[in-house]
């Protein structure tokens, strides 16, 4: 019982740090409904960023995160301003070769800067060991992990629920041309929120390094799971792809935990079944 | 399977689609400078005795491009994992000559009902849903497989791969030799024949008619064409051609690696249609020949440089030169016709 509860546990801590990374990919979906297959790299680079910040400057792990953040959020402005804008009326073809190739560019440059191996990460003492948590030994980093998305999402929420510019996000994903009309500057809520879920990827890379490692290929290793997080949640909403990441997390650690011999199947077929089922994404996806 | 009436299938305007070689109803007549074209292979055969083995690895490429032309070329269906029915093709031959079938035309028969049957179980689930669904079906399909031969290793090899695949005579009468004398006619005269097959879909009415899915998936259903039977059709048709790439790879190279199956593979596979250009057919061909002499010649660089230029390479061409290089060719070619 005590383990069920341990994988359990695991399992949320790592579906939330999924849904970290992947809600931005939801957002970009829903709004430009655009495929973006490089989210990945934006997490990767928070996360190269957040190393390096950890070992060359010095600089303790809790305040290298807003770094990571900050890095990611600024790629992500970047690109979009002179790149992904271009594409946004182009076939999703184009737009899975144009990400698949900036995939490419983003995992030689790491592999060239920092080498092919793993990257290390120094927690702090506080987030090592066990924690006591209600009769239960529970990781300390990964309570840390859920903590932070809590606070994230919940700030989310209220970002897109309370304020002037979360009513211009919602509008624009519901009807870009009557959002347009309205005079909403769409053009500009587009690269803000690109570079939002850029930042929250990059956020995460940080995050997961615990978790998930950071190597050049971390791009491609987890392609997948944030596709699948966005498709089986369903894009342009905050609930789908939370609960479609902790189902994915806990089936996830379930899966290796319980048949380790199957390995990364049970994730895929999970995937494909989820999607025959729901077709539309969990919660309904837009169109 | 009905066919439309010529009516119905009327190609679409040319500023629609990538403008496909002009291609009314079945005339099957060739221009010269398709003619021209297959002669260049054959001259290889003679002028470059040293290079028959990358030719044959060429050739592969070009009927497995060809493969996934006819779906996402013609039929607009965007796959990531289309390495699985390669991958399954190149199994089913190698574990059959591994197992003591070595006749290599059946083996070749044999990969493709493997993956034409795969193809057909999973059209079901790829032609229901858009774009992002059935890119993730894919991809899911591939990485399972992927996944199952890994785990499959007693069966598979695993990461060792398979070998001991051993050939038998192709027809009784040509041994399998180490310059790659055999396996260049075995493979040319293979994607040859792949290719003539798709020539002639392609410009028949159940060709017209995918393309019409592709241009407008909501206006085909009201011409009266089944457009999930007929996708489905396509794309098992795709995986066999697949199929058949694949088990020429294991039957030429005598040996199956894990990689046939892993998603680099449909990434290059993407990488070298966009190079030649989709929806024409020779686009594959020259996108596979490009990509694969572009590799050799670069392999003494490092794989990372290598990985870099061909993203950045994917980036430019998405951004300026859509058509790829038969797409900007036929764009020259209506140029100077337009001259007075």
């Amino acid at each position: 019982m005590a383990r069920l509860a341990g994988v359990l546990f695991d399992g949320i801590a790592y579906g939330s740090l999924l849904f970290l990374v992947s809600v931005g990919l939801s957002v970009t979906m829903g709004l430009m409904n655009f495929v973006n297959l490089a989210h990945g790299a934006f997490a990767m680079l928070g996360g190269y960023v957040a190393v390096l910040a950890m070992q060359r400057a010095g600089i303790p792990f809790l305040a290298a995160l807003p770094l990571a953040f900050a890095a990611a959020a600024l790629a992500g402005w970047v690109l979009e301003r002179l790149l992904y804008r271009r594409l946004y009326r182009a076939s999703h073809l184009d737009q899975v070769l144009f990400s698949i190739g900036l995939t490419f560019m983003a995992m030689a440059g790491a592999t060239w800067l920092f080498g092919p191996g793993q990257q290390p990460v120094e927690l702090p003492d506080f987030l090592r060991g066990q924690v006591r948590l209600g009769g239960l030994e529970v990781g300390a980093y990964r309570l840390f992990l859920i903590g932070v998305v809590i606070v994230v999402t919940l700030a989310l929420g209220w970002l897109v629920a309370r304020t002037r510019f979360g009513a211009q996000v919602r509008a624009a994903v519901d009807n870009q041309q009557a959002a347009r009309g309205l005079g909403i500057p769409v053009d500009r809520v587009f690269s803000l929120t690109f570079a939002l879920g850029s930042g929250l990827a990059g956020l995460g890379g940080g995050l997961g390094i615990d978790v998930l490692g950071l190597d050049p290929a971390f791009p491609l290793k987890y392609m997948v799971y944030f596709l699948l997080v966005v498709a089986v949640g369903g894009a342009g909403t905050l609930r789908g792809p939370l609960l479609a990441a902790l189902v994915l997390g806990v089936a996830d650690v379930a899966g290796k935990y319980y048949v380790p011999q199957v390995g990364a199947f049970i994730i895929y077929a999970m995937m494909v079944l989820l999607l025959v089922l729901f077709p539309a994404g969990l919660y309904g996806r837009r169109a | 399977m009905k066919a439309p009436t010529p009516a119905e299938a009327r190609p679409m305007p040319p500023d629609a689609a990538p403008a496909p070689v002009a291609c009314g109803l079945p005339d099957g007549r060739w221009h010269p400078a398709e003619i021209a074209f297959w002669l260049l292979p054959v001259a290889v055969f003679f002028l470059l005795p040293d290079y028959l083995i990358l030719g044959s690895q060429v050739l592969i490429a070009g009927l497995f491009a060809l493969s996934l032309d006819l779906i996402l070329g013609y039929a607009g269906i965007v796959s990531l994992g289309h390495a699985a029915f390669f991958g399954l093709g190149a199994y089913t031959a190698g574990l059959l000559a591994a197992h003591g079938w070595g006749e290599p035309l059946s083996g070749l028969v044999a990969g493709a009902a493997v993956a034409a049957l795969a193809g057909w179980l999973s059209s079901a689930l790829v032609v229901r849903g858009g774009d992002l669904t059935r890119l993730m079906v894919t991809l899911g399909i591939g990485l399972m497989l992927f996944e199952a031969a890994n785990k499959a290793a007693p069966l598979t090899g695993g990461v060792d791969g398979l070998s001991g695949v051993s050939m038998d005579r192709l027809l009784g009468l040509f041994a399998f030799d180490l310059a790659g004398r055999t396996a260049y006619v075995y493979s040319l005269v293979a994607t040859f024949a792949g290719f003539l097959l798709l020539r002639r879909v392609t410009c028949s009415p159940f060709g017209l008619s995918l393309r019409g899915m592709r241009e407008n998936p909501r206006r085909m259903p009201a011409l009266g064409a089944d457009v999930p039977r007929r996708l489905a059709a396509a794309y098992t048709l795709a995986a066999a051609l697949a199929g058949v790439a694949g088990a020429l790879l294991a039957q030429t190279t005598q040996f199956v690696g894990l990689d046939v199956l892993g998603f680099p593979r449909s990434a290059e596979l993407l990488v070298m249609l966009v190079i030649g250009g989709t929806g024409r057919l020779y686009g594959a061909l020259v996108g596979a020949a490009l990509y694969m002499v572009a590799q050799d010649v670069l392999a003494g660089l490092d794989p990372v440089y290598w990985q870099f230029w061909i993203g950045l390479l994917l980036v430019v061409l998405v951004l300026f030169a859509r058509g790829g290089v038969t797409g900007a060719l036929a764009a020259w070619v209506q140029r100077v016709r337009a001259r007075p």
